[in-house]
């Protein structure tokens, strides 16, 4: 029995003991004390606590605490009775569809979603005016007012399960409506009617205590919780334990079986895992605070013999880069150890430059951008040995709150990100103009009509047609194109040095993503912006960027200028992804290229190259040793390639091994992660 | 744009007339539901024919049922609403001495009930995301079930207890003073607060995983002002959705909270209208009331299309 399993929950153990209690109070007190509960103590009238009568007494002398006690059963039992009636009538109602076939059905999920507008004490009031007052009718009442709600939830499940296949093979077969509802749909929708029903038992319990102390349920000389609480309200002056004790009671066998019908729910829709509770991290972080604490970073890219070779690549020019990323790694600690997504990435982005990162998804080139943007969020944890923008070291913890705020204001301004879904990224509750006009309200105080206007022109900038129209509107009411030039003019609000786009046209039509793309490299040219662009489309990075790193399994795997990627990508997985972009050329009666295997699993890395599973020319070496990253043989340090075999010329690839392999050493990079 | 708001006024409008149908029809109906004859009910077995047969013509009972159909609905909207039988005074001015009293109690708890759930709900989703402040979590959680579960009225009667007869602080029953509101306000508030400010954490945490707060975070704002001008907007429609429905259930509450503290109000008078079987009376309130709701609804739906241009307008 699967309800069993609630059991196994300290909740459901919780609620199952008092709900036991409660019912068996039910049970045996009127058996044992229901004459001691009519006795009569003259002497004795509305008394308070006192050692013979612990609750006190009543207005005839009777002892409260067992009026309280021989109370449940009435209570519990017209509850029950009234939760059977709402389900019985939601069922009738929520299986209409089924039972009366389609047309009747509409009918009665319209007079259901009617009903369902009014509170049930109303329809309760309305009946007891019908029905007249007392016991029974109040049981109708409040199972006829708790009758619309599982007509609905019943009408979902019914909904969810009559078209599976099951019940299309009985229909065939010709068996009557009712039989299928009895034996095929009911059983399958058994479970959440079980658990609403508990839950439902429990507010009746509430609301038939409600209809009591009104009045208008049990009446005298029955008594329950209710009406013990009603009288008890009367005398409130002489004994507040009278009528307090009664509504304790009501609270307790309530919450009893609204704790039970959670639990329940808990149990039953969440599957088990089995070692979730008391599991530690085993290996919290992977600790190289050694290695830190030096001041002299680790260099976990190269291996002993090239030590240099982590330093970003890019012409050496450049002064003073955008972005300089040295040894950047990205971690998720968890339960099963640490994974490390993003493993030491070395970039750097020189003014104006267009850099592109390319990788399949899962090889952490949008974890990488998030952290370049300083945007990751716990659990996730960012460490670096240099994370530069603009001068300003990142890593840094800011001292005081105005460092902070100069930190914050020099990102706000000059770092623009563009986000891959348009259609997300936006905020459905503001107006475009406003959220572009507000990063810069907040960090320059600038007056309200300067901004809009600079909105206004920056909408124009980005070719949106009529942008002061377009400033007034809601994100909803622009497609997701243009939703993204909004994004886009909204990076250029400030006065920004590098824009990170992270897959900014995945989300787009293909004739959308050409336009987008082009307006990023007019950007970028017109006001020499940086630009970081993440895409998992090498040829569309290979259009608008000057330099490429491609990444695997977390890391850059090869970094070269953009005009050499077609022909000297050295890179086996560089060359993969290149050869499965279809040209003019490819035969279209032949299946499009692809690469064989699976993205990198992090949960199970192994001391290895990453590609080495799908590479086709790993050898035992990649299997064991990573490779470092470093510079390709003529480049002069603007291409470098981590692999053991880089394909100089793809037909003499076996020879380039046995160049390579011969006295290379062994990389550190295989054994820090396992 | 101007087609989608009319389309959606139309709509809705179109919804509110059918319930309201729905509704008089109902109030009308009720009288003719009662089994054997509700004259004779009301009156009891020992009432005279004569009084009987007297009664039953007063009440327009004898003529065909269209007739007294169309009688009811003209009554309505010339605010002729028949005699009260236990008060002996028009309903309409029984209605217009008790309802204005229901309807500050009503207004002021969900006042209440709202004010205390946005901040506190917040706070706590902000204060426990990501799984910190386990143990801030977990008190929450308890506590919120816990006053969710006591019903209103019990609650009044504890304040009373407590504040009214033990400490002697404020009325136990109406007075008509502002003092007079403080308990009964809360006992109306706390139920729904709980469940609201639930609410409000939960969506609040999922608002706050959402890529347009990424976005605000990218333009580097303040955390306060990227959970109150992005994050909570987006959080409340939700939570609204909800919350309408329980000022719903906060209407039915405002009856026993009424009977608790003796409130001169409707729900006060509804109880006595059906133990005396005042067909007209409880005719008439029952009416107020399930206007009331479902005018709230209305209500609701269209604050929702304000505040969420996407959700009610344009689709369905």
């Amino acid at each position: 029995m699967r309800l069993l399993t609630v059991l196994r929950t300290p909740m459901g153990v919780v609620a199952s003991i008092i709900l036991v209690l409660v019912l068996l109070t039910a049970i045996v007190a009127p058996l044992l004390w229901n004459d001691a509960a009519e006795a009569r103590n003259t002497a004795n009238l509305n008394s308070g606590p006192s050692a013979e009568h612990p609750l006190g007494t009543d207005v005839l002398g009777r002892d409260l605490l067992l009026r309280t006690l021989v109370a449940t059963r009435l209570t519990v039992l017209l509850a029950l009775g009234a939760t059977g009636v709402a389900l019985g009538l939601g069922i009738l109602f929520g299986a209409a569809p089924v039972l009366l076939g389609h047309r009747a059905g509409r009918l009665a999920v319209s007079a259901v979603n009617i009903a369902v507008a009014f509170p049930g004490l109303l329809l309760a009031l309305v009946l007891a005016l019908i029905l007249g007052v007392g016991e029974l009718s109040a049981m109708w009442a409040i199972g006829i007012a708790g009758a619309p709600s599982f007509a609905r939830l019943c009408q979902t499940l019914v909904a969810s399960v009559a078209e599976r296949d099951y019940i299309a093979a009985a229909r065939l077969a010709g068996k009557s409506r009712f039989r299928i509802l009895l034996r095929h749909v009911l059983p399958n929708i058994a479970e959440p009617l079980i658990v609403n029903a508990t839950i439902a038992a429990g507010a009746a319990l509430l609301a038939f205590a409600g209809l009591s102390f009104l009045g208008l349920g049990v009446q005298s000389p029955s008594y329950d919780w209710g009406r013990m609480m009603m009288e008890g309200l009367d005398r409130i002056y002489l004994n507040p334990i009278a009528a307090l004790a009664p509504g304790v009671a009501v609270v307790i066998a309530g919450l009893a079986f609204n704790l039970m019908g959670e639990a329940l729910a808990r149990s039953l829709s969440t599957p088990r895992i089995p070692v979730a509770w008391g599991m530690r991290p085993r290996r919290p972080y992977p600790q190289k605070a050694e290695e830190r604490g030096d001041g002299e970073p680790a260099d976990h890219l190269a291996g002993p013999g090239h030590a240099d070779s982590s330093e970003p690549a890019g012409p050496a020019a450049y002064p003073e880069a955008v972005l300089t990323l040295r040894d950047l790694r990205v971690s998720l600690p968890g339960h099963l150890g640490c994974l490390t997504p993003v493993r030491g990435i070395s970039l750097r982005i020189a003014p104006g430059e267009a850099v592109g990162i390319v990788g399949e998804s899962g090889s952490g080139k949008s974890l990488t951008a998030l952290a370049a943007a300083q945007l990751v969020e716990e659990p996730l944890a960012v460490r670096a040995a240099t994370l530069k923008f603009c001068g300003a070291d990142l890593m840094l913890r800011p001292q005081s709150t105005r460092d902070r705020s100069r930190y914050q204001r020099l990102l706000g301004r000059s770092l623009a990100v563009v986000f891959q879904d348009p259609m997300t990224s936006f905020n459905p509750t503001m107006r475009i103009g406003a959220q572009l006009v507000e990063g810069m309200r907040f960090h320059d105080g600038v007056e309200r009509s300067w901004a809009q206007a600079r909105a206004v022109d920056r909408l124009g900038a980005v070719g949106i047609e009529e942008p002061e129209r377009r400033a007034a509107m809601y994100p909803h009411e622009f497609s997701g194109g243009m939703r993204q030039r909004a994004m886009i003019a909204m990076g250029l609000m400030g006065d920004p040095q590098l824009i990170i786009a992270d897959e900014p046209t995945t989300a787009l039509d293909v004739t959308v993503q050409k336009q987008v793309l082009e307006l990023l490299d007019e950007v970028r040219s017109a006001s020499s912006v940086a630009l970081m662009l993440i895409s998992h489309d090498i040829a569309v990075v290979r259009q608008v960027c000057d330099r490429i790193a491609v990444m695997y399994g977390g890391r850059i795997v090869e970094e070269l200028p953009a005009d050499r990627l077609a022909e000297q990508a050295q890179h086996p997985y560089t060359r993969a992804l290149i050869a499965a972009v279809p040209d003019m050329n490819t035969d279209l009666d032949e299946p499009l290229a692809t690469i064989p295997g699976r993205p990198v699993d992090l949960s199970q890395r192994s001391a290895g190259c990453p590609f080495a599973p799908r590479c086709p020319l790993a050898t035992q070496r990649c299997h064991e040793q990573d490779p470092a990253l470093i510079p390709a043989g003529d480049s002069g340090g603007a291409h470098r390639v981590a692999c053991w075999h880089p394909v100089v010329d793809a037909g003499r690839a076996a020879l380039a091994e046995a160049d390579r392999s011969a006295g290379e050493p062994a990389s550190a990079e295989g054994s820090e992660l396992s | 744009m101007q087609n989608r708001w009319t389309a959606f006024a139309l709509r809705r409008g179109t919804r509110l007339i059918i319930s309201l149908w729905v509704l008089v029809s109902a109030a009308f109906l009720m009288i003719h539901l009662v089994p054997g004859d509700p004259v004779r009910a009301m009156l009891g077995p020992t009432a005279a024919p004569a009084l009987v047969d007297q009664t039953r013509e007063n009440l327009g009972l004898n003529d065909p049922l269209w007739e007294q159909y169309l009688r009811f609905l003209r009554g309505l909207f010339t605010g002729d609403l028949g005699t009260s039988i236990t008060m002996g005074l028009p309903v309409s001015e029984v209605l217009a001495a008790r309802l204005p009293n229901t309807l500050t109690l009503g207004l002021l708890g969900f006042v209440l009930a709202i004010c205390l759930a946005l901040p506190v709900g917040a706070t706590i989703a902000v204060a426990t995301r990501k799984g910190r402040r386990r143990g801030l979590e977990l008190s929450f959680a308890s506590t919120s079930v816990v006053v969710a579960t006591i019903p209103d009225f019990l609650l009044g009667v504890a304040l009373v207890a407590i504040f009214g007869v033990t400490l002697e602080l404020l009325p136990v029953a109406w007075t008509g003073g502002a003092e007079s509101y403080v308990l009964p306000v809360i006992a109306l508030a706390a139920g729904p607060a709980a469940v609201l400010s639930r609410i409000v954490r939960v969506e609040l945490l999922s608002t706050l995983d959402e890529d347009f707060v990424r976005t605000a975070r990218a333009k580097r704002l303040s955390s306060r002002r990227i959970v109150l001008r992005h994050a909570l907007p987006n959080a409340v429609t939700a939570a609204l959705t909800l919350g309408g429905l329980m000022l719903g259930t906060l209407v039915a509450s405002t009856v026993l909270v009424e009977n608790v503290f003796a409130w001169p109000g409707l729900g006060s008078t509804v109880v006595g209208a059906i133990l005396g079987r005042d067909y007209p009376l409880v005719q008439a309130i029952v009416l107020v009331y399930g206007t009331g709701v479902l005018l709230v609804n209305t209500l609701v739906d269209v604050v929702l299309a304000l505040l969420d241009p996407r959700s009610t307008i344009g689709d369905q």
